[in-house]
């Protein structure tokens, strides 16, 4: 069963009670995988409640499926324990890296799009898939840097993935808008460029502006509430593909429930707008 | 310097940068400082989580400085975070600027402790009525897997109990202090003092010792009155 084509939270458990209670909009729920990797206690527990009452999405943000170097085996099969566990109804990771070495570096990385990673990044979401025997959803990601090595634009680097491999996109538009104000171009460009048929979930969240004018950059904190130009973007997406399942992301300065929930709300809203209305 | 079409040199000097003043070459550096403190900030702030009071005890500026020089000496060695400051405390005992502080390495072993019991493995609790035999010396108890034993020569449980949201104020007791860290049925995590003699009938008890060898000097009953009452034992053998 894939998420239902509804709003959905990334959870935090200082909200356990409130969305059992009182979950208004919330179709489903998001998790990152490697927060629930302990053994046992809570976690675990709060996750088979909530997964009682509302669709389960798992958000991996540590397989660096853009690393150079092989993907961690051990990790690999930690996340097919959590998935055996679980049962969630999609997984998703990044386009990004986040380990080098044995050491992990918490946070997604960015990397050049060419040839040679294209075929290294296929061939580790390949080894996902297979291993944990479902279709996973792949993260275009917020980026500050690019790099002259490139070949490919981001787009078509994303079509060519889900074209090799089979796997869905996650179409983050928050990302696309901060990627698009701190590389200077126009995010409606990006989007028309967009492969959105695999796209199986979108992400909105809030981003903070650090400095002014020339030298502007937007950093993707996931701390605020979605921005109205990231709001009117989503808007243009749900035209073109019709209901998509989509989720607030707040992980940081995480608000009161009802804030939350009122975001979540926006979003049923625009979703729903677009239920019997012809996609364009 | 590398290639600039070979990824896995790429990664290597974009690394290596992550830790030092400078960008790889041919990248902007303001920009490139984006990734290098989300990096420093993310690690920090997870550390934060798992040591709340070792960063009460240094101030958030201080604790900052200190888990940037851990996170490049001992960095995580998988994304599983909840897993990450093991060795955080053996850290602090070696770390000149805090040498003045001989307490808080013990501190943060209890925070770690605290940590390990939320999220160990779950259990089952025995039926108290198994211990209701003629000889109950030779009986084996096996403890749930999230107990802990914590010990400490200075008044270190008295320290992170001061530094909790809405503690008294008072005078320190001198040291030492021994606890019982586990995780109850209800998920909460509960920190118990100890005297010496529970203490050390907890660590033989965890050693798999039988009932009377664990016991021996010390009465056992109110420890194993605290070990019903949380639901910690998981099993009772012969």
């Amino acid at each position: 069963m894939p998420l239902p084509a509804r709003a959905g939270i990334g959870f935090k458990p200082a909200h356990f009670t409130q969305i059992l209670q009182d979950p208004g909009p919330v179709g489903f729920i998001e998790v990152h995988a490697e927060n629930y990797m302990g053994a046992g206690g809570a976690p675990h527990a709060m996750l088979d409640r909530l997964h009682a009452d509302h669709a389960l999405s798992v958000h991996g943000v540590g397989l660096s499926i853009g690393g150079a170097q092989p993907l961690d085996r051990d990790h690999l099969a930690r996340l097919q324990g959590l998935l055996a566990r679980h049962r969630p109804e999609s997984f998703s990771e990044h386009l990004a890296w986040s380990s080098h070495g044995a050491a992990w570096l918490n946070d997604l990385l960015p990397l050049p799009y060419t040839d040679q990673t294209l075929a290294t990044i296929c061939d580790h979401v390949d080894q996902v898939q297979d291993t944990l025997g479902m279709r996973m959803l792949l993260e275009n990601p917020a980026t500050y840097l690019t790099f002259a090595e490139s070949t490919w634009s981001e787009t078509d680097f994303l079509r060519q993935i889900a074209r090799r491999t089979g796997c869905g996109l996650l179409l983050d538009v928050n990302n696309v808008f901060v990627s698009a104000m701190n590389h200077r171009f126009d995010p409606l460009d990006y989007l028309a460029e967009f492969p959105l048929d695999p796209v199986g979930e979108i992400h909105l969240a809030g981003h903070e502006v650090d400095g002014t004018a020339d030298d502007r950059l937007l950093i993707d904190s996931h701390a605020r509430p979605v921005a109205d130009p990231v709001w009117s973007l989503f808007a243009d997406v749900l035209a073109r593909t019709g209901p998509l399942p989509t989720l607030i992301e707040w992980d940081n300065d995480v608000p009161e429930w009802p804030v939350l929930r009122a975001e979540a709300q926006r979003a049923a809203t625009l979703i729903d707008e677009t239920r019997h209305v012809p996609a364009q | 310097m590398s290639p600039p079409n070979d990824h896995a040199a790429r990664q290597a000097d974009f690394h290596a940068a992550l830790w030092q003043p400078r960008p790889p070459g041919g990248l902007d550096p303001r920009r490139f400082a984006v990734y290098r403190n989300n990096v420093q900030h993310g690690l920090t702030r997870a550390l934060a989580a798992r040591f709340p009071v070792i960063e009460t005890l240094l101030g958030a500026a201080f604790f900052a400085q200190t888990a940037r020089v851990f996170a490049a000496a001992h960095p995580p060695q998988s994304p599983v975070l909840l897993d990450w400051g093991a060795a955080f405390a053996a850290f602090l005992d070696g770390f000149p600027p805090v040498a003045h502080l001989p307490y808080l390495a013990d501190v943060a072993r209890l925070e770690w402790a605290r940590g390990r019991a939320y999220h160990a493995a779950d259990a089952v609790c025995a039926d108290p009525a198994a211990l209701a035999v003629a000889d109950p010396s030779s009986l084996r108890l096996a403890l749930a897997p999230s107990v802990r034993s914590w010990s400490s020569r200075w008044p270190a449980l008295s320290i992170w109990q001061r530094n909790q949201p809405g503690a008294p104020d008072g005078p320190l007791p001198g040291g030492p202090e021994y606890a019982l860290i586990a995780r109850t049925p209800g998920f909460s995590v509960v920190v118990e003092p100890l005297d010496p003699g529970a203490h050390a009938c907890l660590d033989r008890l965890a050693s798999g010792a039988p009932l009377g060898v664990a016991a021996r000097g010390t009465d056992p009953t109110p420890l194993l009155a605290l070990l019903f009452r949380h639901q910690l034992i998981a099993a009772i053998g012969a």
